[in-house]
């Protein structure tokens, strides 16, 4: 609790220093507020408080706030100048930001239903705003209004799907529909089913898995591209965390019933995920669709529930969201210096931006899931899982996948060092360097030595 | 003891490290590098003991949780391996002196962390740090062929990589079988070699290894990759690749592919011992109609392997050990072939041999190097490559007469195409390009001068490496053959 009245408080002074005009307090403020947040989140380790039976801080919830609470610093980090670009009120951007994360610890640490609906709702309203930051541009505006229909629209899915669940069971609590499934085993009621699918429909739309993506690339190559960053791993972990609360957790005892229809879901976003981010022109819009792919990668997590489920989505969301952090951040160097997303922007980075081009490359390696990175260990737990329930055919696949995935993550290492290009010098200023090497480092030291974060929880 | 080891595989590491802070000075501090690699290899096979026991052994826990231990020792066949590693990479570098590569300390960086990766390969004996040290190899040498290299590096080098992934994700799909299978959960060899997996297992096995090991090669039909990448690598890169990487699938294929499935060699194994002698025809085929020296000679090299492999296949202590001799012969010889046609390039701008010839009147020293690299190469008896072949054809004719037949023909193909080229590109009148032709001087003498040294010493006493490994591959054997008996 301590965590969630950290980041509201301070998202709240953060909105009343921007009414006083006092810019230069509002960064400091914020990381402030965040580290604070931080310290309370690691400190209460091993506690497992319990509030009220609305949220429960076991280490599940606190290891993945620390981890969404960590990537919102270093995305803070990056926002020097990004906000006055396009507003005066940058105070309100800040507090959005802050609000969204706060809606996220909630849907990390629910035990009842209504406060996944309430958290996923305030995290959702901040960034269907955030989304739209660019006031005078279009596609901005559309990715903001895409974004709101479509998360309206699957809140609904998922609002429909609780109140069936409540019908058939007569309660919110999880503890609650759990001894409800396990004492009536043979006789679930007819409404619980529907409620399941429902609340996964919704869930998976919220994450961009396909075939609920189509809102994804488009929000995402529209939205300023901090804000994509924000959405595309902070976001996604937290999302992706209340999926295995409720299905990994609540509803594991029907896991023969739901598994099914999301294994065609797997199939389906890893393909899709994959081919059509070989063909994009676009990094930008490339990350986008291999955001898919990756929402695909975490859901093996679910396939085979195993009781090192969590441990191994935590492993694969740090080593996704560093890995991805990484590419906006160079992202946004790039398109301040040339204008442009496309991977022509990105030739020839190398001769004049050494760290920078080798930072994306550790990335991009990180993200393809080669040796001795993050993305590797991730991809490899998430194999090994799922190799243990002899789903053979499944990995198999999900190595196909990977193999596009080399090929097009490629793309941009081989337009950054091997292509001719003009040669532009980023301006890359501290907090961008720090933020950079941090995730490198964070990235190696997870691919080397994995041991200090796996069998965490 | 252990100590060696470790100094062994993070001694090129640190180099790496190094060098790439250096600047300008980075070829010295890279030499510098290698050459104590060298010398830790040397004191590492003066201490080894000639029999079977694996030594230096060290043994730590990596990644506890997922039974990943850091768990690598030296028996005779990886000390083959790990000398040739060592040897190549200063004669490499010194190589690469006369060069002017752009960005030089990324390039020597490069070059010695991949250093670190084969030794990694050479001396794992848990699956999961073989996997990781097979990989590691290759990312540099991809960025080594793919920034240095010539004008369709890009296509060429994404080719290679894509191909050489596939193979060794399949080769990961089949560690993690092989883990689960594993009642003690680790990735151990010992473990994986006592497995009881049926017939059919291992025949899954064997083709997720082989495939991995059979595209690094290359043997024939994964080879299309080869050409293209040799010819469009930096020089350095190519010596890299055909002189100490394809060596990493024959060392896999005797290390981890023979014992974990003997039974999948028992189905297969006549169908890789005829993969492997018809890429050992096809290639000198084509090897015939080359235009391009550099052309010519990787498809030689794709010859030479396809022997190593039959010899291999074939299953038997002459096949095995003229293997592991002919991979430290091939590697010396095949790097000497690349450096001389470097030094060609590096004056002429080209290896097409018709544009060539002469050069012999002008560069005498070159031509008496060329030659004696050459004759390794054909495997004249008195030079390296006639020790190798030479068990190679014992070996794969007590396996079966046919297959030494049209193995053999790749002696006679070899002996004619690479003179050929010697004779079009060295003898003769010198025409207007080749009559200002240098020879050879500082470096390049010195580089040379050490490979012909290598080449007839390796040929007139070869006894002493012979025996380096010969207690390992009897073992190695008896364990393979002690197998298959007990199922049948």
């Amino acid at each position: 609790m301590n965590i969630i009245i950290t980041i509201v408080v301070t998202a709240l002074a953060v909105l009343y220093a921007g009414l006083f005009k006092a810019k230069k307090a509002l960064l400091p403020l914020t990381l402030i507020g965040l580290v604070t947040a931080l310290a309370f989140a690691v400190t209460a380790w091993d506690t497992n408080i319990v509030y009220y039976g609305m949220m429960e801080m076991d280490n599940f919830a606190i290891a993945f706030s620390s981890l969404i609470i960590l990537g919102t610093i270093f995305i803070f980090l990056l926002t020097q100048n990004y906000f006055s670009e396009h507003s005066e009120n940058v105070a309100e951007y800040y507090t959005l930001i802050l609000f969204a994360l706060s809606g996220m610890v909630i849907i990390l640490s629910y035990t009842n239903m209504s406060m996944l609906f309430i958290g996923i709702e305030i995290m959702s309203v901040a960034l269907y705003i955030l989304a739209g930051i660019r006031k005078k541009d279009f596609a901005s505006n559309e990715a903001s209004l895409k974004y709101f229909l479509m998360g309206a629209f699957s809140t609904g899915f998922l609002l429909f799907g609780i109140a069936l669940i409540y019908g058939a069971t007569g309660s919110f609590s999880l503890d609650a529909i759990n001894k409800y499934l396990i004492g009536n085993h043979q006789s679930v009621s007819p409404l619980f089913y529907p409620g399941m699918i429902l609340i996964m429909v919704g869930l998976c739309f919220k994450l961009g898995a396909a075939p609920f993506h189509f809102w994804t690339p488009d929000v995402y190559e529209g939205s300023p591209s901090l804000i994509t960053a924000f959405m595309s791993t902070v976001v996604k972990t937290a999302g992706f965390a209340a999926f295995l609360r409720l299905f990994g957790g609540t509803f594991a005892p029907l896991h023969d019933f739901w598994m099914p229809p999301l294994l065609a879901i797997v199939f389906i976003t890893l393909f899709i995920g994959n081919v059509t981010a070989l063909f994009q022109k676009n990094f930008k819009r490339m990350l986008a669709y291999s955001s898919i792919s990756h929402a695909g990668y975490l859901l093996f997590s679910l396939v085979t529930l195993t009781g090192n489920s969590s441990s191994n989505v935590i492993v694969y969301a740090a080593a996704y969201t560093f890995a991805s952090i990484i590419a906006f951040a160079v992202l946004i160097l790039v398109k301040q210096k040339t204008g442009g997303d496309g991977f022509e922007s990105y030739n020839g980075l190398a001769k004049r931006n050494p760290f920078v081009a080798l930072a994306l490359t550790i990335s991009m390696l990180s993200l393809a899931g080669i040796p001795l990175t993050a993305g590797f260990i991730g991809k490899y737990v998430m194999f090994l899982n799922v190799m243990t329930e002899y789903h053979i055919y499944l990995v198999a696949f999900a190595i196909l996948n990977a193999l596009i995935g080399f090929y097009y993550y490629l793309k941009v290492i081989v337009a950054m060092y091997f292509k001719e290009g003009p040669e532009v010098e980023l301006n890359t200023p501290v907090q961008y360097k720090l933020v950079l090497i941090l995730s490198v480092i964070i990235t190696l030291v997870l691919g080397v030595y994995p041991a200090v974060i796996l069998n965490l929880i | 003891m252990e100590q060696l080891l470790i100094l062994l595989i993070f001694l090129p590491l640190a180099g790496a490290l190094v060098t790439a802070f250096t600047g300008n000075a980075a070829k010295y501090v890279a030499l510098v590098s290698g050459l104590l690699s060298l010398a830790v290899g040397l004191i590492i096979t003066a201490q080894f003991v000639p029999d079977a026991r694996t030594q230096f052994e060290v043994n730590v826990p990596w990644i506890a949780d997922l039974g990943i231990h850091f768990h690598a020792g030296i028996d005779g066949i990886s000390l083959i391996t790990i000398l040739l590693t060592n040897v190549l990479v200063p004669i490499i570098i010194l190589a690469a002196f006369k060069h002017d590569y752009p960005k030089p300390q990324s390039f020597f960086a490069l070059i010695l962390f991949m250093q670190a990766g084969l030794l990694v390969v050479f001396t794992a004996l848990d699956a999961f740090l073989f996997y990781i040290g097979w990989e590691a190899a290759l990312i540099p040498i991809y960025f080594i062929c793919a920034i240095w290299g010539g004008k369709d590096r890009i296509k060429v080098n994404m080719k290679f990589f894509v191909y050489t992934i596939a193979g060794s994700l399949f080769m990961l799909l089949g560690i993690i079988y092989l883990y689960l299978q594993n009642p003690a959960d680790n990735f151990e060899i010992q473990a994986f070699y006592q497995l009881n997996l049926d017939a059919e297992q291992q025949g899954w096995i064997f083709w997720a290894f082989f495939i991995a090991f059979a595209i690094k090669m290359p043997v024939f039909p994964f080879h299309t990759w080869q050409p293209d990448t040799y010819t469009e690598a930096p020089a350095a890169g190519t010596m890299l690749l055909s002189g100490i990487m394809l060596k990493m699938g024959v060392y896999g294929v005797i290390r981890w592919l023979l014992p974990i499935a003997p039974l999948g060699l028992n189905d297969w194994g006549s169908t890789v011992m005829v993969l492997s002698v018809i890429g050992v025809v096809y290639a000198s085929l084509i090897a015939f109609t080359q235009r391009n020296a550099k052309r010519l000679v990787a498809y030689s090299s794709i010859a030479h392997v396809g022997m190593i492999a039959a010899g291999i296949f074939a299953l038997n202590a002459q096949g095995m050990q003229g293997a592991i001799f002919q991979m430290l012969s091939h590697g010396i010889n095949v790097v000497g072939l690349f450096f001389v046609l470097d030094i060609i390039f590096s004056r002429m701008k080209t290896n097409t041999i018709a544009e060539l010839g002469g050069i012999a009147k002008t560069a005498p020293k070159l031509a008496i190097a060329f030659l004696i690299i050459v004759l390794g190469s054909v495997a004249l008896p008195g030079t390296n490559g006639f020790v190798g072949e030479f068990l190679l054809l014992t070996g794969i004719y007590q396996y079966n007469i046919w297959a030494v037949v049209f193995a053999g023909l790749s002696v006679i193909f070899g002996a004619v195409y690479l003179f050929r080229m010697y004779q079009q590109i060295m003898l003769g009148e010198t025409n207007t390009l080749t009559a200002g032709f240098r020879d050879i001087q500082g470096s390049e003498q010195l580089v040379l001068v050490i490979i012909c040294v290598l080449v007839i010493a390796l040929g007139v006493y070869p006894k002493p490496f012979l025996h380096l490994s010969e207690a390992s591959v009897q073992q190695l054997l008896e364990q393979v053959n002690q197998k298959l008996t007990s199922v049948k």
